[in-house]
């Protein structure tokens, strides 16, 4: 066990994948000598070779549609976008051809593509840098979607990620790079699409993900002051859902409110909540909230702080959970 | 095989002004020092297989008319490329088609029902691409480009001989795919081979809205890709050219753009009004180019062609219309149930609790 920041787990996950499997190619935008913008590739290309790890031309598309190519010719290339919404030029790549091509073929193509997006804001970007685009992923069908929202499951998460037979959109939250954690290394104890209880609680679920996991956890210790008892969900992979930890755990809560940075309408939390709606219906106490971004293009720098949920956003959130309604013990 | 071609021609990055030929449209044979004539046999197989090959086409769009095929583009006038193109590969080599190359597919050998399970209807793609090395049928325009890229590049990796061949036509020429492609091609130095079938129209638009570059070969110059312009009504030439730029890729000389000047015949698809785009004059004097007269002509002038032998092609064209006519009118019966199998590699919670809801409405 060591202590890592994320993208040191992240980078690690990389270094093992490479070791464990002659077929993996890392490449992308500046991932070589540079060890990427984020350097979650540092001294991989120093360690592997430049046949394996490399920088290929600025085209995002080129990127992904050759990663489909070398992935029907027997590799398992990990690709890097530079950032959320720079991977949209490789759109029409990722939706109908690398989420399609199994099915297109009934099972006899098989494209093992996994690519790298940091994504989300926090950290004072620039326009077109702090996108959460993971809903536009999640609605395809075909593509496994993931996030991870601590170190051990940077690591635990690429790793599954790059030994999965179906292409992953492994979204990175970039807020959470530096952030520490004890990462322990081949010793994946969570399914890959498992979500994971982060913080027991009795009176309320917050489900979150990437970025939003470590604010949930933060909010979770404020709401004890007002005297509710939170529960964290984080859900890790997004795309399949699991509902079984989910909804098992609002039906022990009877109340839930999903948090995610991106845009609210038309947004990954609105299938969460039907979901759960559909799901847990006769044990909620209170209609399923969400606190997300508001429906406006990302902010800048300066007004960022406005846009994303924060604590005192979601306590107030939890607060509208209809309370006085209810007759505990009844 | 012969060396067809010059080394000096080699890596010029510029195309010829004139498109590089072998026979007249009468079919006389062409000395042109920058290629050779593609040995007998050679010839009497591209015969005999844009003989099939065209009335496999024919035979495709009557089966639209009978309902058989939801819809069929076809390649009529262009099998100088769909076969040229095709006997130029070796086996190990991987081909990457549109949705206008079945003729290419079947000459490949993947089985008709197969290659027609697109436009059938049953399934969005019928053969096992690895069993023959075709990538399945590219609906979006360019986006096998950079497919064909990736796979030839893996294989340069793997030490592997195997050289990708993509097809694409005019319109996918101006898609940004085709662009990062060329480029990806060209860093990497990738055994990749792009023919481009300039045949006139992108649906309904005409080469002259699509493009103002002196041809659409010279687009491979930018990108230090050699590039070279043929008559794609001549088999010989295209033959030639292809099988060139394979040997060439084989031989670790990177990647070749070839632009082939050919002409749709038919209309876009069975769906389309061609009458409403351009004239019949033009229309026939495409027709006195025809690429299958062309080659006849000359097999025939040279003694090689004979009545005996066009009966016989004849006959093996007819024989294999009553094959594809047999097979595509039997009913496919496709199991709904696999609409849930192949979307992941196992089927997701989700995936099965719909399957189970589908398979209760059916039972």
């Amino acid at each position: 066990m060591s202590t890592l920041s994320m993208s040191g787990a992240l980078n690690m996950a990389l270094a093992d994948a490479l070791e464990a499997d002659e077929r993996v190619l890392v490449f992308g935008e500046d991932v070589g000598p540079l060890g990427g913008v984020f350097r979650i590739t540092d001294g991989l290309a120093a360690r592997f070779g430049d046949r394996r790890v490399f920088d290929t031309p600025l085209a995002e598309s080129g990127i992904v549609g050759t990663a489909i190519g070398m992935a029907m010719n027997g590799m398992r290339p990990v690709v890097e976008m530079q950032f959320d919404a720079f991977a949209y030029p490789a759109f029409e790549q990722i939706t109908s051809h690398l989420a399609k091509m199994r099915n297109r073929t009934r099972g006899k193509v098989e494209v093992p593509v996994v690519i790298r997006i940091p994504y989300g804001g926090g950290i004072g970007g620039v326009e077109h840098h702090c996108d959460s685009s993971e809903a536009y992923y999640t609605h395809t069908s075909g593509l496994r979607v993931v996030t991870p929202g601590t170190p051990q499951d940077g690591y635990d998460l690429l790793r599954d990620a790059i030994d999965s037979p179906d292409p992953v959109i492994f979204l990175e939250p970039k807020r959470r790079y530096w952030s520490k954690g004890e990462v322990v290394a081949d010793q994946r104890r969570t399914g890959f699409d498992r979500a994971l209880i982060r913080r027991p609680g009795e009176d309320v679920t917050l489900i979150a993900y990437g970025p939003m996991v470590a604010t949930a956890l933060e909010t979770a210790e404020a709401a004890k002051e007002e005297g509710w008892d939170v529960e964290v969900v984080d859900l890790r992979s997004l795309s399949p859902f699991d509902d079984e930890t989910v909804c098992g755990s609002v039906r022990r809560t009877g109340r839930a409110v999903v948090v995610h940075e991106a845009a609210g309408f038309g947004g990954y939390g609105a299938e969460v909540v039907a979901r759960v709606t559909e799901r847990c219906f006769h044990h909620l106490h209170a209609p399923v909230l969400r606190v997300t971004g508001f429906d406006i293009p990302y902010p800048p720098p300066k007004l960022e702080e406005h846009f994303l949920p924060g604590v005192d956003r979601i306590l107030d959130t939890i607060g509208r959970l209809q309370w006085d309604d209810e007759v505990r013990g009844a | 095989m012969a060396r067809t071609s010059l080394p000096a021609r080699e890596r010029s990055l510029l195309p010829t002004d004139a498109p590089l030929s072998l026979l007249t449209k009468t079919g006389e044979p062409v000395v042109d020092p920058e290629l050779v004539m593609p040995d007998d046999d050679v010839l009497l197989e591209l015969h005999r297989r844009m003989v099939v090959g065209r009335r496999f086409d024919t035979q495709a769009t009557a089966l639209t008319r009978q309902g058989r095929l939801a819809v069929y583009p076809s390649s009529r006038g262009q099998e100088a490329c769909e076969v040229g193109s095709v006997l130029a590969l070796r086996e190990q080599d991987w081909l990457f088609p549109t949705y206008r190359d079945s003729v290419a597919l079947v000459t490949r050998g993947v089985p008709a029902v197969e290659t027609l399970t697109l436009l059938q209807g049953g399934w969005h793609n019928g053969y096992d691409p690895h069993e023959h090395r075709v990538a399945p049928q590219c609906t979006p325009l360019a986006t096998n480009t950079l497919h064909a890229v990736g796979l030839a590049h893996a294989a340069k990796l793997k030490g592997e001989d195997t050289v990708a061949l993509v097809l694409v036509g005019d319109g996918a020429t101006s898609e940004g795919d085709t662009h990062e492609a060329l480029n990806f091609a060209a860093v990497w130095q990738a055994p990749v081979v792009f023919l481009v079938q300039n045949n006139g129209y992108a649906i309904s638009v005409p080469m002259s809205k699509q493009n103002v570059a002196p041809s659409l070969a010279h687009k491979g110059v930018g990108y230090g890709v050699p590039s070279v312009l043929v008559d794609g009504n001549d088999p010989a030439a295209l033959y030639a050219v292809v099988r060139d730029a394979v040997r060439v890729a084989a031989e670790g000389g990177g990647p070749t753009l070839i632009e082939a000047i050919t002409y749709r015949v038919e209309a876009h698809t069975n769906a389309d009004d061609a009458t409403r785009y351009r004239d019949a004059d033009e229309v026939a004097a495409w027709l006195d180019r025809d690429p299958v007269d062309r080659i006849e002509a000359y097999l025939t002038a040279r003694g090689l062609l004979d009545d005996a032998r066009r009966a016989t092609v004849a006959a093996e064209a007819e024989a294999y219309a009553a094959s594809v006519r047999e097979v595509m009118n039997a009913d496919v019966e496709v199991d709904p149930a696999e609409l849930f199998e192949h979307v992941y590699a196992e089927p997701t919670r989700q995936l099965r609790e719909q399957a189970a809801l589908l398979a209760e409405e059916l039972a």
